[in-house]
């Protein structure tokens, strides 16, 4: 197996990638060789949106992107949108509604819902529905989750 | 054998080089095929070339003189999916919004889609009704293949070893277009079947083609031709006998198979239910 | 959205039937709450596993010598290198550590490696030699059975055959409805997949498992029997759970990694990947069942026959209790005095089946709603009618004999579900995004081609283990300066065990300081997170020793004050007393005091079933009822499920936000099995393991929920609460499937219901 070092953008610090094979995805590469274990892998397929992450802004299933393919890139993983202990208005929104369970695709969903809510500051149930369609969440049938980010939408709308 | 180098050109020419001096390196776009295969172990890829990040790639140009659009193989179905291409493409568009998901959708390219060349893949049957243009380049030259000459087979283009798919120029046409997809889920399914119809007003013509029902996408020349013949351009008319007829011969050039996602019987029924839909919605009137 | 009955706020309180958040929750959304599969050790090895790529197959020869001679490989493990006994297995050991002679089953377990990467391991197993001569697949459940086949495993090829007979057997008519049912194999789906870090103890004389799994103790007592190490030498500390829903009941990786990490002395990672996952445990049966239902012209149930073929695959598994869950709950919760049932549970080629939510109750409930529908048509009154003329009350029979000694609100369930409002909003909505119709983004529809239907579905849940199982729970509470620290086995998988610990303890001790120890094999056994149990089992455990721990805190501040304890309470967080004008904090007479506790809960006993199927082999039961409204694309085949309105029969909401969660979470899956999930089997190979081909529901096939939460305590239930995850999800596929049928005027009776089975058969 071929290896090389390279460094990645991850939550504004450049971190070294040692001793990884270069076939790697960026999910692998996150929680194993940089110990950020928040996005987590349920299918590798990008079809559960549990390892969600922006990349340069835009929110992606970080098992169907080649680690060394993203040097240079911004890369923001679940470690990155709040301090631990400093849950954001989003993660606190989760926890209060009642849309964690087993937790195992929280953070993907984290992640999809910020972005969705950065660029959408009163999205529709349907449009939630539609944006948040790439994470698969197996225990809670959906609708505390869809009630944490209104709530989210309600309190950013009612605080500006 | 696993992968033992990654390269990341950001010119095109720097990528032709790359592909010149190991033409059976695996290209990779926007990853939502190709990593599905490196996660599983079962891609026997030894070098990769990521092209997502050359920058020629990923521009539009739209040529109202010519009544051409020009999207560049980097182009992802987020960027196809919303204004301004939704609107000189719409068929395009509405196949965007059926792939995958959000975060596919921000990874997958237009090229990509081409590369696979899936008989599922949701932006085929749109280019082909379309008689897309696709634009290869390689560091001997550049080459342009219709649709129809691209894709030979099922997973399998005219792509050469050392080539790369640089774009697709689609007409902008003012008639009714549509592509409609059949899956078991109501986001995130792969096509058990799935239609694109697009009129040509000027040419008082439609093209219909057909995905997941074949090894390649179909097109239905009779089916077309019955429209062509028996269609009312002026005034969006068509009887329901012609309807029917129009169903029947999208049914009839169907070529499905039995797999796990379905089956034979029911793609064929399903194209035709789709094609008479679509027609109907592009000829309102009785 | 809507969600009634849940109360929006919160209280800083914490006590029983507050909405109280999880104690887990911001660790969980920050991304720092470790899975099984984020742990890790210095000097970690990835541990990995071959599989069998047959159904069926003698190992003529395994050559592991190529493995062994890769770089990067520290261990490679097959059948003879099981120091203890060579089979596992949750009732009857009969599923192999490592396959020895035969593989049964496509991914059946052959060897095992550890290595330094996970490619190392890809290649590693790849290198493998293992010779074997394919043998025909037995896939057929009847033919298993029918004893038409050798048998393809040492203990025969029937699992269990089990009959009913009660009452008068003659009865026949007036008026007679019949069908047959089948059911595909429903996978569980959790998404955080099988995972564990085994360390192994110098000199190898244990091991210490940190594994994802529903039972730490039942794990252990087959880990270490395998290994043949005593029970204490083996420790097991939950590893954080992502999901369970039944498919973690079994060992599955557990073995293996305990024994790679004894064998190779280093600490050994595994984790399994998605495809890997649908054959590394078990899933629910796929069924046939056939029903008969007689009945008198007003359409009162006079007796059923039944007959009830579960393929349990290729290992025994829970497949003898999934078919007594089934049969026993054959009449739903309707009143019946005469029966004639059949069971059967088969094994085959197929993958192995065993725990789901539901239990076997799922496959009984989509017959019998299907019947009760026919039934109303037949005699010709309403679907809402015939099951309220049959709603089962607290003191009628089940066919086994047993009296309904539980709370059983059968026909106010039915009522206050009919009174929920219907959907607002036409087909289509009102603002026609194509998102809501059925085909969603794909357009293929347009309203004209809709037709809407609705349908009920109404179940009866058993709770808890049956047939004679001493099914307990163990915790010991701690009461010092005011903290409460709580220890317990009880596996949490998301379910919210241990929102509701902390609950207990505060409501009971009157402390605001409860901290929850370690989940781990240090303390007794919790049984099972399994059977809608832990709330009853678990939280009788705590509220007990909690209780003990107040006796002795009474005791102590009736001592210092001269009082009698019996006459002080608690009240918020102070001891006070009832007769006089004592009022003393908690924290402060709890001072330098250390009280500790530990209580053991039992349910009552329950009998084994005699040869007629006749005896109180359940403990207690819940009941919901669901109506389901659905739009369905007739020519196409396409569903969208637009609404179910549930009212569900709690007990006691003990947290109203984790019911609603729980509830909502169990129509999802019932949804799935009814329109789109089914592990797909051709001669006995997997054509769909992986999530791209295997669909679960997404945001976008979930309906608006509305629910209506029954609360009338149970006297039986330690708290009144009833547990409440496993009904949602029975009835939600019934209640589709029925709303289906209703839309297109056919008989559908097989789930997942694919398009074709609405657009291309033959009006029923």
């Amino acid at each position: 197996m071929s290896s090389e070092m390279y460094s990645l953008h991850v939550n504004g610090e450049l971190r070294e990638v040692r001793d990884a094979w270069v076939g790697e995805s960026l999910l692998f590469v996150l929680r194993e060789r940089l110990g950020l274990l928040g996005s987590k892998g349920a299918c590798e397929q990008g079809e559960c949106g549990s390892c969600s992450v922006l990349v340069d802004g835009e929110l992606l299933c970080s098992c169907l992107v080649l680690a060394a393919g993203a040097v240079g890139q911004a890369i923001v993983t679940i470690e990155g949108v709040a301090p631990l202990g400093a849950p954001n208005d989003v993660q606190q929104a989760f926890v209060d509604c009642g849309a964690v369970q087993c937790g195992f695709c929280t953070p993907g969903l984290i992640m999809a819902a910020h972005a969705l809510l950065e660029r959408s500051a009163s999205p529709t149930e349907i449009e939630i529905r539609e944006e948040l369609s790439g994470n698969i969440c197996r225990c809670t049938g959906y609708g505390r989750i869809i009630e944490a980010v209104q709530s989210v939408a309600v309190a950013r709308r009612s605080a500006t | 054998m696993p992968t033992t180098s990654v390269t990341v050109p950001r010119t095109l020419s720097d990528a032709l080089r790359v592909l010149a001096d190991s033409p059976d390196a695996t290209v990779l776009a926007g990853g939502t095929d190709l990593m599905v295969e490196l996660n599983s172990g079962h891609r026997g890829a030894t070098d990769v070339v990521v092209v997502n990040r050359i920058g020629e790639l990923c521009t539009w140009q739209h040529n109202p003189q010519l009544g051409t659009l020009h999207l560049g193989a980097g182009i992802t179905y987020s960027e196809i999916e919303q204004s301004p291409i939704a609107g000189w493409v719409p068929a395009l568009a509405q196949a965007a919004r059926t792939v995958g998901s959000p975060q596919i959708r921000h990874a997958a390219t237009i090229g990509g889609n081409l590369g696979t060349c899936s008989p599922a893949g949701d932006g085929l049957p749109v280019l082909c009704a379309l008689e897309a243009q696709i634009h290869l380049a390689s560091a001997a030259g550049e080459r342009t293949l219709p649709f129809a000459d691209f894709m030979v087979g099922p997973k399998r283009t005219a792509r050469v070893p050392g080539e790369l798919i640089t774009g697709v120029t689609v007409p902008v046409l003012p008639g009714w277009q549509g592509y409609s997809k059949v899956g078991v889920r109501n986001a995130m399914v792969i096509a058990v079947a799935s239609s694109a119809l697009v009129v040509d007003q000027e040419q008082q013509g439609v093209r219909l083609a057909l995905g997941s029902v074949g090894p390649v996408i179909l097109r239905c020349p009779e089916a077309e031709a019955l429209v062509a013949a028996e269609g009312d351009f002026q005034s969006s008319r068509i009887r329901s006998t012609v309807v029917a007829q129009f169903a029947e011969l999208a049914r009839r050039a169907a070529r499905p198979i039995d797999d796990h996602r379905s089956t034979a019987e029911y793609r064929r029924h399903a194209v035709g239910i789709l094609a008479a839909r679509q027609l109907r919605r592009a000829f309102p009137n009785e | 959205m809507s969600a009634t009955g849940v109360a929006s706020e919160t209280t800083t309180r914490g006590g029983l039937g507050d909405n109280v958040v999880r104690p887990d929750g911001v660790a969980k959304v920050q991304g720092s709450f470790a899975f099984s599969g984020d742990l890790t050790a210095d000097g970690f090895l990835w541990g990995a596993t071959l599989r069998s790529p047959h159904p069926y197959a003698r190992i003529v020869r395994i050559d592991a010598s190529g493995a062994w001679a890769i770089d990067g490989v520290e261990c490679v493990l097959t059948a003879s290198d099981v120091p203890g006994r060579a089979t596992y297995g949750l009732i009857s050991h009969d599923q192999p550590v490592f396959a020895h002679e035969y593989v049964r089953f496509e991914g059946e377990p052959i060897a095992a490696v550890a290595a330094d990467h996970p490619e190392t391991c890809r290649r590693a197993l790849a290198a493998i030699v293992v010779e074997y001569e394919v043998l025909a697949p037995l896939t057929d459940a009847e033919r298993a059975i029918d004893g038409s086949h050798p048998p393809i495993h040492p203990d025969g090829n029937v699992l269990r055959h089990q009959r009913i007979v009660r009452g008068d057997q003659s009865i026949v008519g007036p008026i007679t409805v019949e069908g047959t049912y089948e059911l595909g194999m429903q996978d569980q789906a959790f998404l955080g997949l099988e995972a564990a870090l085994a360390l192994p103890d110098p000199g190898g004389e244990g091991v210490e498992l940190f594994v994802a799994t529903q039972w730490l103790h039942e794990d252990r007592k087959q880990i270490a029997a395998c290994l043949d190490l005593p029970e204490e030498k083996v420790r097991l500390t939950l590893g954080g759970v992502g999901g369970a829903f039944g498919a973690r009941e079994d060992i599955s990786l557990q073995v293996h990694c305990c024994l790679l990490a004894l064998r190779s002395g280093r600490p050994v990672r595994m984790a399994y990947s998605r495809q890997e996952s649908f054959r590394g445990h078990v899933h629910r049966h796929p069924g046939k069942v056939w029903m008969r239902h007689h009945a008198d012209a007003s359409g009162h149930i006079r007796r059923i026959e039944a007959r009830f073929v579960l393929d349990g695959g290729a290992y025994a598994s829970t497949s003898s209790a999934v078919l007594v869950n089934a049969i026993t709950h054959t009449q739903g919760p309707y009143k019946c005095d005469n029966a004639t049932v059949d069971g059967w549970a088969a094994r085959t080629n197929n993958l192995p089946c065993g725990a789901m939510r539901g239990f076997g109750v799922v496959q009984a409930c989509f017959a019998h709603e299907a019947q009760m529908d026919k039934l109303a048509a037949a005699v010709g009154i309403d679907p809402v009618e015939i099951r309220l003329r049959n709603a089962m009350e607290t003191g009628d029979h089940l066919i086994t004999g047993q009296v309904i000694e539980s709370v059983a609100p059968v026909a106010r369930a039915i009522r206050e579900t009919a009174a929920l409002p219907l959907p607002d909003e036409p087909v289509g909505g009102h603002d026609g995004d194509p998102m809501r119709l059925p085909g969603g983004a794909g357009l293929t529809a347009d309203r004209g081609h809709i037709r809407r239907g609705i349908g009920w579905g109404v179940s009866i849940k058993n709770l808890m283990y049956s047939e004679g199982f001493d099914d307990y729970s163990t915790a010991r509470v701690r009461l010092a300066d005011g903290v409460a620290s709580v220890k317990f086995a009880t596996v949490e998988v998301g379910q919210g065990f241990v929102t509701i610990a902390g609950q207990i303890a505060r409501s009971v001790l009157g402390v605001d300081d409860v901290v929850l120890e370690t989940i781990d094999t240090k303390i007794g056994s919790a049984g099972s997170t399994s059977a809608s149990r832990q709330t009853w089992m678990s939280g009788g455990a705590i509220d007990g020793a909690c209780r003990l721990v107040r006796e002795r805190l009474f005791e102590n501040v009736a001592a210092a004050h001269d009082l009698d304890a019996v006459q002080l309470a608690i009240d918020g967080t102070d001891v006070v007393d009832t007769l006089g004008t004592l009022r003393v904090a908690v924290a402060e007479a709890t001072a330098g005091v250390v009280i500790d506790e530990t209580f053991e809960y039992h349910h009552r006993p329950t009998e084994d079933l005699d040869e007629n199927g006749q005896g109180n082999c359940h403990t207690a039961f819940a009941f919901v009822a669901q109506r389901a409204v659905v739009d369905v694309d007739p020519e196409l085949g396409l569903v969208k499920v637009v609404q179910i309105a549930t009212a569900q029969d709690v007990g006691r909401a003990l947290n109203p936000m984790s019911v609603v969660g729980q509830i909502e979470g169990g129509i999802a899956q019932g949804l799935g099995l009814a329109v789109m999930e089914e592990i797909v089997q051709v001669d006995g190979h997997v054509r769909n393991a992986s999530f791209t081909d295997y669909l679960l529901p997404t945001f976008l096939d979930m309906p608006d929920v509305v629910i209506s939460l029954i609360e009338e305590p149970d006297p039986m239930a330690p708290m009144g609460a009833k547990g409440v995850g496993e009904p949602p999800c029975i009835a939600a596929t019934p209640a589709i499937v029925a709303a289906i049928r209703d839309a297109i005027g056919k008989d559908i009776s097989r789930v997942p219901v694919r398009p074709g089975d609405i657009c291309l058969t033959e009006v029923g």
